[in-house]
């Protein structure tokens, strides 16, 4: 059984973790390097203006689209209108089986019991539209010790362990 | 049967603490009901009319027995002292209180049982033909191949939120005892002409308000790609959808409206793009699934006979033992269908019971069938006499496999949210009124199927005879459907004209079959007859 996380998981322990004083939540964003700040546009904005760099994909959007223009995209913000549409999903995934390493954001209504699922399709920062709680999210982060098959992050599948 | 290894056990376990912190942040408020909803749904806890329903998975339909007595241990100590066998091969409890439900699913957790992905919009529980690992006519044992595919899609992160549910089923034989094509996905096992073995594939089937049946979108798929080939259909599905009305995000709506061959274009496009990327679980993986699969240890130069001289175990053994491919041995089919009872329904102590004998004469195999009955697999048949006098006693004695009263019903209106007519009576009505033996056993084969609203759990579609209740002006009204099948060959059932009020129904269903009577030709079976004379041959009698 796991240990109930609320009571001290990896970073801290119960209570909700307020906004940092310039609206940004820090800690929902899981990469090193400084957050891009050039506004995102559209997709076919983006594919019009060869100077953008941050794109905005919309459920519906194909970001195979992309591909020829990958090198220069250093943001992609992938949206969900309502929790129930996981197009998205297949989006972060599939950029990043294109080779996209840069920053993955979803916004929209992002529920913390999704980010988990999220951060294995390749999302790397979050802003949903309701704040989470940080207990609960860390919570949900560590709540399962394996996977059972490849995604878009590192984990290795029980097959693979089973199998050396 | 499979057994779980620690990294199976520890995901079952994560699940239960998952589930409740989920259950603990809503009754704390934390949480909407509206974003619970699809939390509890994933792990099959639906809200019923008066009650929670819990949905526990048994993966393509095999359990021991002792799993048999931890359900049998829940259903009286959670429910109601019953449960009721699904028509996904799970089972489910309808009086289940919310506050309970972790602790029964750490319960099941103890015994490697789940709930995990058993409703909402999910890769569902694996269906597979009851007879797997002991049918004769089968070529290979598909539960591995079930098993793996339960392992990839359990918690898959693509697909965290598909559009809608996704079923599954997988067989091995040319007979269709899993309603294959009325599957999102259907996978036979077929052999070509090398001797290889591989996947036929059927994808946008469906039965629910708008029904389809399944394409065939792949003749032969090497066995090693089926992972991929998978997570390529589902990715073309999730990705293309549409999102803008519930009703029309099933894959069977994606299907029909792309059409058979864009659709095979586009799976077969990104499935190249998922072999590349070595989804697959390597052979290895299959030989270790597949040695918890190999065949018991079958006794050999066993008696083939069976001493028929007592003229009810001669009936019961005719209509319930099946072909076994081991010589000596049969498979007992255990009816959930007594006259006048709840179809699928089973008591704590008849679990007991079954657990019992499936531990002592069937290598401690159990398995549950999509029409809501029970299998125990490999018995012999100098054992079977014994099987059925415990039975008999245990009230589960019925002789009725596919006959008239062995009818599907969804729980309908006496349960269901979403029902519009109560299923359960009229299958009681149906079932009292043909339950003379030597009735059943003239009509032959008859499948009925019943469901209390047009989604369709009840599979009417695929009913010899299918009834759908409606609401008709705030009274429950009855169609009669004929035609439909699930076997090898799939078909729809068709509406015979005005509906029927309760009442109605029965002497409707009772006119179509005596009709049946008169017309029918030497061995057509109710469908036979039907397909030979069409709707046509049957509505004067049903109408007048």
């Amino acid at each position: 059984m796991v240990d109930d996380p609320r009571a001290g998981g990896p970073g801290g322990g119960p209570g909700t973790l307020e906004p940092t004083p310039g609206g940004e939540r820090d800690w929902l964003r899981f990469r090193d390097d400084p957050a891009p700040d050039e506004p995102v546009v559209t997709l076919d904005t983006f594919l019009d203006q060869s100077n953008a760099s941050s794109v905005l994909i919309e459920a519906g959007d194909d970001v195979r689209r992309l591909a020829p223009v990958l090198d220069r995209v250093r943001l992609v913000e992938i949206d969900f209108p309502k929790f129930r549409d996981g197009r998205g999903f297949s989006s972060a995934r599939v950029l990043r089986e294109m080779g996209y390493e840069g920053e993955i954001k979803a916004t929209g209504e992002v529920l913390v019991d999704l980010i988990y699922f999220m951060r294995r399709c390749g999302f790397d920062s979050f802003a949903p539209h309701v704040p989470l709680d940080r207990a609960e999210v860390e919570a949900v982060l560590n709540r399962y010790p394996h996977v059972y098959q490849h995604a878009a992050d590192a984990a290795v599948p029980i097959w693979q362990l089973r199998h050396g | 049967m499979y057994k779980y290894d620690q990294y199976d056990q520890a995901m079952v376990d994560a699940r239960v603490e998952d589930f409740r912190d989920q259950t603990r942040r809503r009754l704390e408020g934390k949480m909407t009901d509206d974003q619970f909803k699809p939390l509890r749904l994933k792990n099959g806890l639906y809200l019923q009319l008066h009650a929670y329903m819990l949905r526990v998975a048994i993966p393509y339909g095999t359990l021991n027995s002792r799993q048999m007595r931890k359900l049998a241990h829940i259903a009286r100590t959670y429910d109601r002292g019953y449960g009721h066998f699904t028509t996904r091969q799970n089972i489910q409890y309808n009086w289940i209180k919310l506050e309970d439900a972790p602790d029964i699913l750490a319960e099941l957790a103890t015994v490697e049982m789940h709930a995990i992905q058993t409703s909402g919009e999910s890769i569902r529980n694996i269906s597979a033909d009851q007879y797997a690992g002991a049918a004769a006519d089968e070529i290979i044992d598909p539960r591995p191949w079930a098993e793996m595919i339960r392992q990839m899609t359990t918690f898959m992160p693509e697909f965290s939120y598909l559009p809608r549910k996704f079923k599954i089923a997988v067989i091995a034989a040319e007979a269709d005892r899993a309603a294959l094509r009325w599957h999102d996905c259907a996978l036979r096992i077929v052999q070509n002409e090398a001797g290889e073995i591989g996947f036929e594939v059927f994808a946008g089937g469906g039965m629910g308000r708008t029904p389809f049946i399944a394409y065939r979108i792949r003749e032969f798929l090497p066995t090693d790609q089926i992972l991929s080939y998978l997570q390529a259909i589902l990715r073309v599905w999730n990705r293309n959808a549409r999102r803008d009305n519930i009703h029309k995000q099933r894959m069977k709506i994606l299907v029909h409206e792309l059409g058979e061959d864009e659709f095979r274009r586009q799976v077969e496009e990104e499935f190249q793009h998922f072999l590349a990327l070595g989804e697959d679980f390597p052979q290895a993986e299959y030989d270790r699934i597949a040695a918890y699969f190999a065949p018991p240890p079958f006794e050999t130069d066993l008696s083939e006979e069976i001493d028929r001289s007592d003229p009810d175990f001669a009936l019961w053994a005719d209509h319930q033992v099946a072909a076994h491919k081991a010589p000596g041995y049969a498979i007992v089919n255990i009816s959930l269908k007594p006259i006048g009872q709840i179809p699928g329904d089973i008591s704590a102590e008849q679990m007991e019971l079954v657990a019992d004998l499936a531990e002592r004469y069937s290598f401690d195999e159990l398995r549950a069938t999509h029409a809501q009955n029970l299998v125990l697999p490999h018995v012999r048949k100098q054992d079977l006499h014994a099987i059925w006098t415990a039975l008999h006693e245990a009230g589960l004695g019925e002789a009725n496999l596919d006959l008239v009263t062995d009818i599907i019903a969804c729980p309908g209106l006496d349960y269901c949210s979403l029902a519009n007519a109560r299923s359960i009576p009229v299958a009681q009505k149906i079932a009292e009124r043909f339950a003379d033996a030597e009735r059943q056993k003239d009509l032959g084969e008859l499948k009925i199927k019943i469901s209390g609203c047009i989604n369709a759990c009840g599979h009417h579609h695929a009913g010899h005879i299918g009834i759908l209740g409606v609401d008709r002006k705030g009274t429950e009204n009855y169609q009669l459907l004929l035609g439909g099948s699930g076997d090898e060959e799939t078909s729809q059932a068709k509406i015979t004209g005005p509906g029927f009020d309760e009442a109605g129904i029965v002497d409707a269903v009772e006119r179509a079959v005596e009709r049946y009577r008169e017309i029918r030709e030497p061995g057509e079976r109710f469908l036979d007859t039907y397909r030979r004379v069409g709707m046509d041959g049957f509505k004067e009698a049903i109408y007048g």
